[in-house]
């Protein structure tokens, strides 16, 4: 250490240096950084899966994988839409006005292409825990006497009527998403793949 | 007689002293370090975290050398480490079981901080650094239950790491990116593993070495809470301090005798502990179609788990929103200058904003932070002229008996469904923990203390 004063000039290159150094650090880290992200295996991974329906009864689920995650295709029973209208009163969202969470042609009162088939990304849209069917109404279900069928999240509470509509007063902010789908035959739907516009 | 040749030995520390602080840092951190003589049973844990931290870290290296970080080979990875590596099943059992008690003997060691005010000046630093070592553990803990791909292995990280994605704009990328995909998959396994078994640990590592530099310049607190720095003999060594070694070291080491006894009772008897330690879920393989039908974190994140689920919609309307305003009102009342009342009224604006226009799904998380973050605050928050309890009045013992309580309540409940009683339980229990810190201020400075003695009392 000396007892000279400070060098103005030399301080300056110094600042001048750290400054260009905390910038080079930031750029070296940046790869490191980005190498976190999903990889493009991971981008590429979300094909289309194709499933048939010919063998799925009235009141039955089928559980499928796209993406990693699980998609349910429910082939819904007349008493099973009855209700659709009858619970809407306890709804969060019942006109599924959030645009976010299906596709336009699922934007109606089943949220589905068909009326009775229901196709379903199983996770609930509060932390992603795939909540349970429970289907049959009343109390074997073991939510009460009162209850139309339809799924309960056992993680957090959160209630979703047979559309995958959320109620009310649940952790669950949202409905259940309706992934892009789409019929090849009558029988065969195309999961992952936007349904054309044609009537 | 002339003095004697030095000894072989005398002659090998001069040698490296000449060369390496060997003896002074021997004497300035054990055996002339003074620690105060009325240290009791809560003083137990300190060295005790410190021993676990050893165990995890050499159970963990030997778990590494069978354990495969790979989707499809992880779960039979570890059964094989059961099954068929010899003393594998003992090996795995001591970090599992030594996790828990991680756990356990670190609350019980910040608990003794909150009795003692260990948290209270000149040792501000000193508990800040222990909670970001708390931190860094949940950490280590969450990414090491991950690794057995079991089905609470996924769908607790699948539920833990959704809790960055209901974060308002850079939630979804940010969660994205811890994963390294979509969903928990291969990728989040893999960078889970390299985190849990080099990077967190050796920040762990740091953090600790740096929590014991503190403790050492600070000195330690004791049960009378009174700073024996301030009356010294003649030679400048405190009166009421006796040297850690051998007094402490011998002392800790009856602790650590019966805590290893404790702890090879459970790894023998109970590894599973009943479900706690272990849960039964995680005896699945993962199955990403299939959540468990009651999911749960294990028994050390409950209470955090709680308040998360404890906030719902009514909660934030109807509780959170009332809390809001009184505690606004309260602290503009109390502070003195203008610029306080100022800063107050718009950190209260700012969550009354927040409540009418963010869901309240991310308020559950945030209110999970605040309850961890809250910690880091507890020394400024302190008002009271006494540090232990021991010489607190009413309020301040009524104050952290109900903290206790809640914190207990709130861990169970975390282990039970969120239905009926339970919300309503939890979420008064998610009040009482919140008010212990936020009223803090108020009935520290309005409680009645008694004198603290001059010297450090003990038998």
């Amino acid at each position: 250490m000396s007892d000279e004063a400070m060098n103005p000039q030399r301080r300056r290159l110094l600042m001048l240096t750290t400054g260009l150094g905390v910038v080079g650090a930031a750029f070296a880290a940046t790869p490191f950084v980005k190498s976190m992200l999903p990889s493009a295996r991971a981008r590429a991974a979300g094909a289309p899966v194709e499933v048939d329906i010919s063998r799925l009864e009235p009141g039955q689920l089928l559980t499928v994988e796209w993406r990693g995650k699980p998609v349910w295709i429910l082939r819904r029973t007349p008493e099973m839409l009855q209700t659709l209208s009858a619970v809407e009163p306890m709804l969060a969202d019942p006109k599924s006005a959030v645009a976010d969470q299906q596709p336009k042609y699922a934007q109606n009162p089943t949220r589905s292409i068909k009326p009775e088939i229901l196709v379903l990304v199983g996770l609930c849209t509060h932390l992603g825990c795939s909540p349970d069917k429970r289907l049959e109404p009343g109390a074997a279900s073991g939510l009460g006497a009162d209850w139309p069928g339809g799924f309960f999240c056992p993680c957090h509470g959160s209630k979703f009527d047979l559309a995958g509509r959320v109620y009310r007063n649940v952790p669950a902010p949202t409905n259940m998403v309706v992934p892009p789908h789409a019929y090849i035959s009558d029988t065969r739907i195309l999961i992952g793949e936007d349904q054309k516009e044609t009537a | 007689m002339a003095a004697a040749k030095p000894t072989a030995w005398r002659r090998l520390i001069d040698w490296i002293d000449a060369r390496y602080p060997l003896t002074s840092t021997w004497e300035q951190h054990v055996s002339k370090y003074y620690a105060p003589k009325n240290f009791n049973f809560w003083y137990y844990f300190g060295s005790l975290a410190l021993l676990v931290l050893v165990v995890q870290l050499v159970t963990g290296i030997f778990l590494t050398m069978h354990y495969k970080p790979d989707v499809n080979l992880a779960f039979a990875s570890v059964e094989y480490i059961m099954r068929d590596v010899e003393w594998g099943w003992l090996i795995r059992y001591m970090h599992s079981t030594g996790a828990s008690l991680f756990f356990v003997v670190v609350y019980l060691h910040m608990f003794r901080g909150l009795m003692y005010g260990s948290y209270r000046g000149p040792r501000e630093l000193l508990w800040i650094i222990g909670v970001v070592i708390f931190v860094a553990l949940m950490a280590e803990a969450f990414m090491g239950y991950l690794l057995p791909w079991g089905n609470m292995s996924y769908w607790g990280a699948q539920v833990i790491i959704s809790l960055f994605d209901a974060l308002p704009v850079i939630g979804p990328g940010l969660a994205e990116w811890i994963r390294g995909d979509f969903v928990v998959s291969d990728a989040t396994l893999n960078r889970f593993f390299a985190l849990h078994v080099i990077a967190v640990p050796l920040v762990l590592v740091l953090l600790v070495f740096i929590h014991i530099v503190a403790l050492h310049k600070v000195g330690s607190n004791n049960p009378d809470g009174i700073e024996i720095k301030a009356k010294k003999n003649a030679k400048g060594i405190p009166l009421d301090g006796i040297p850690f070694h051998p007094y402490y070291t011998v002392k800790d080491l009856v602790g650590a005798t019966v805590f290893l006894i404790i702890g090879a009772a459970i790894v023998f008897f109970a590894p599973e502990m009943g479900g706690w330690f272990l849960e039964h879920d995680n005896f699945v393989p993962a199955n990403i179609l299939q959540t468990p039908t009651e999911i749960k974190p294990l028994w050390y994140f409950t209470p955090f788990y709680s308040i998360l689920r404890a906030t719902t919609e009514q909660m934030v309307a109807w509780v959170l929103t009332p809390l809001v305003v009184f505690m606004t009102l309260l602290t503009v009342f109390s502070v003195r200058t203008g610029r306080s009342r100022l800063i107050a009224l718009v950190i209260g604006m700012l969550f009354l904003v927040g409540f009418a226009t963010i869901e309240a799904k991310v308020w559950g998380v945030v209110l999970m932070g605040l309850s961890i973050g809250l910690l880091f605050l507890l020394p400024w928050l302190d008002r009271a002229p006494v540090k232990s309890v021991r010489y607190r009045g009413w309020m301040f013992k009524t104050a952290l008996t109900l903290f206790a309580i809640a914190f207990v309540l709130l861990g169970y409940l975390g282990t039970q469904p969120a239905s009926g009683i339970n919300v309503i339980l939890a979420q008064l229990g998610a009040v009482v923990y919140f008010l212990f810190f936020l009223l803090m201020p108020w009935y520290t400075t309005f409680d009645k203390t008694r004198p603290v003695p001059e010297r450090v009392t003990w038998k």
